[in-house]
């Protein structure tokens, strides 16, 4: 069954369910040369053993936001995270792209929509939650608030063999990155290999999407001009609510549906942007899942991780032996 | 108060000429360069749409009557910041036509994802 006829087929199969993205990553187990040695040598550094690992992004709860066109709520979250917990493999990360909560002028009320992201997201069954923020998260107090509970808007880490980084494109008035930011971001990578595989995961894209929809980073090609230096990067995004697919350069970038409304495709649409319309039937559509394999490549152009959409129907499909029926199962 | 920027200050304090040719907000100078007046408000611009002409100069004289707010339109290189309760001119000759989404892209609040206004270049 071929990804079109995949894709097509879950389509067909009715209504989505709001999850979010899942991916999984093979570094080492696969690969051969310089991307082999420098898979080990980031293992080491963590004193973790390099092996295949899973993990899943969400994006864009909005958890606050009330009104139209998305009656539910934090449904969706709460729906994504019983299906992570679902998994008989549980993920060793969950990566949070952005707009966990939406904002409000009342500190107060912020506060509580910070508190109430943190008890569904604490629900999680993973050892490792990372998140940055979102405009609605930071936008007005510059990441106050969301650095009292979330810690620092930009940070790396590694993980069996995979560097990740987070960077911040929304505490700044301006859809940007700014220079400090960029300067710890050159800093942080200068002692990598050009093969290092590297995942950075962010709110708003680096390249200009849409920038008449606010779909672009001001300063992303100087951050790009820094990834692209590198051979096996991977940006994972949210903000734009919809799935999309773009390459700069070797840089592979996949923005993620969000987990409260989606947004329509900015190529069919001239004029402002809208929310796509909710729809009672149909409660879900427009959130939903992707599923990412290392494919055991590391070379310059190659993609990391190969990444498979998908949109889920309402049926009750538990855990990953549901995705994979989904998946791989063309009669169900 | 009222802030212009450098590049613009000739005109800046001169009269107007009550001659309305892009819309009821505009006026033109004693230079001749027109001037569209373009009030930012959350979560709106107004008037939310205007009208100029291709290789025409105008003046758009912008004013927050609230916070911060960006005005950025990419096609025309517009790309200024209005300070809170603060007037910015930016002068512009479009050589483009078409239909262009403008967009407040300083973060104002909980709306300002739909805070945008529609210049049309004919």
């Amino acid at each position: 069954m071929s990804a079109t006829d995949r894709r097509r087929f879950l389509k067909i199969a009715g209504t989505s369910l709001g999850i979010g993205v899942l991916y999984s990553a093979y570094p080492l187990a696969h690969s051969q040369g310089e991307a082999g040695h420098v898979f080990s040598a980031l293992g080491k550094s963590t004193g973790e053993k390099v092996t295949p690992f899973s993990f899943v992004q969400l994006s864009d709860a909005h958890v606050g936001f009330n009104g139209p066109p998305d009656p539910l709520g934090t449904k969706a979250f709460e729906r994504a995270v019983d299906m992570i917990n679902g998994l008989p493999q549980r993920p060793d990360l969950v990566l949070f792209t952005g707009d966990l909560t939406h904002d409000t002028e009342d500190r107060k009320v912020h506060v509580q929509r910070m508190k109430q992201f943190q008890e569904i997201s604490r629900i999680i069954n993973a050892p490792l939650i990372k998140c940055v923020p979102g405009e609605h998260d930071a936008g007005l107090d510059q990441g106050a608030l969301y650095r009292e509970f979330f810690g620092e808007s930009y940070y790396s880490f590694d993980h069996r063999g995979v560097h990740f980084v987070a960077l911040d494109n929304v505490s700044r008035p301006k859809p940007e990155v700014g220079a400090e930011q960029l300067a710890w971001l050159k800093k942080d990578l200068a002692r990598f290999p050009k093969s290092a595989p590297i995942v950075v995961f962010t709110h708003r894209p680096l390249f200009d999407l849409r920038p008449d929809w606010e779909w672009f980073t001001s300063d992303g090609d100087d951050v790009m001009n820094v990834l692209s230096t590198y051979d096996n990067v991977t940006v994972l995004y949210g903000h734009i609510h919809r799935d999309d697919e773009h390459e700069t350069g070797s840089v592979h970038h996949y923005g993620a549906r969000s987990l409260i409304f989606g947004f329509p495709d900015p190529n069919a649409n001239t004029g402002p942007r809208k929310a796509m319309p909710f729809d009672k039937d149909h409660p879900f559509k427009n959130l939903g899942i992707r599923t990412v394999s290392f494919n055991g490549k590391a070379e310059i152009g190659s993609k990391a991780l190969s990444i498979e959409d998908i949109e889920l129907t309402a049926r009750e499909f538990r855990g990953i032996n549901g995705v994979q029926q989904i998946l791989r199962d063309p009669r169900v | 108060m009222f802030r212009t920027k450098p590049i613009l200050t000739v005109a800046a304090t001169l009269c107007f000429t009550a001659l309305t040719i892009l819309t009821s907000t505009s006026r033109v100078h004693a230079d001749d360069v027109p001037v569209v007046e373009i009030t930012a408000k959350r979560f709106a611009f107004n008037p939310d749409k205007i009208t100029l002409k291709k290789g025409q100069t105008v003046k758009l004289r912008l004013h927050s009557e609230d916070v911060t707010h960006g005005f950025f339109l990419r096609p025309l290189k517009l790309d200024e910041e209005i300070p809170a309760g603060e007037t910015v001119d930016v002068t512009v000759t479009p050589q483009t036509a078409g239909t262009f989404t403008t967009i407040c892209d300083h973060f104002c609040g909980a709306n300002h994802g739909n805070m945008n206004m529609t210049i049309v270049v004919e």
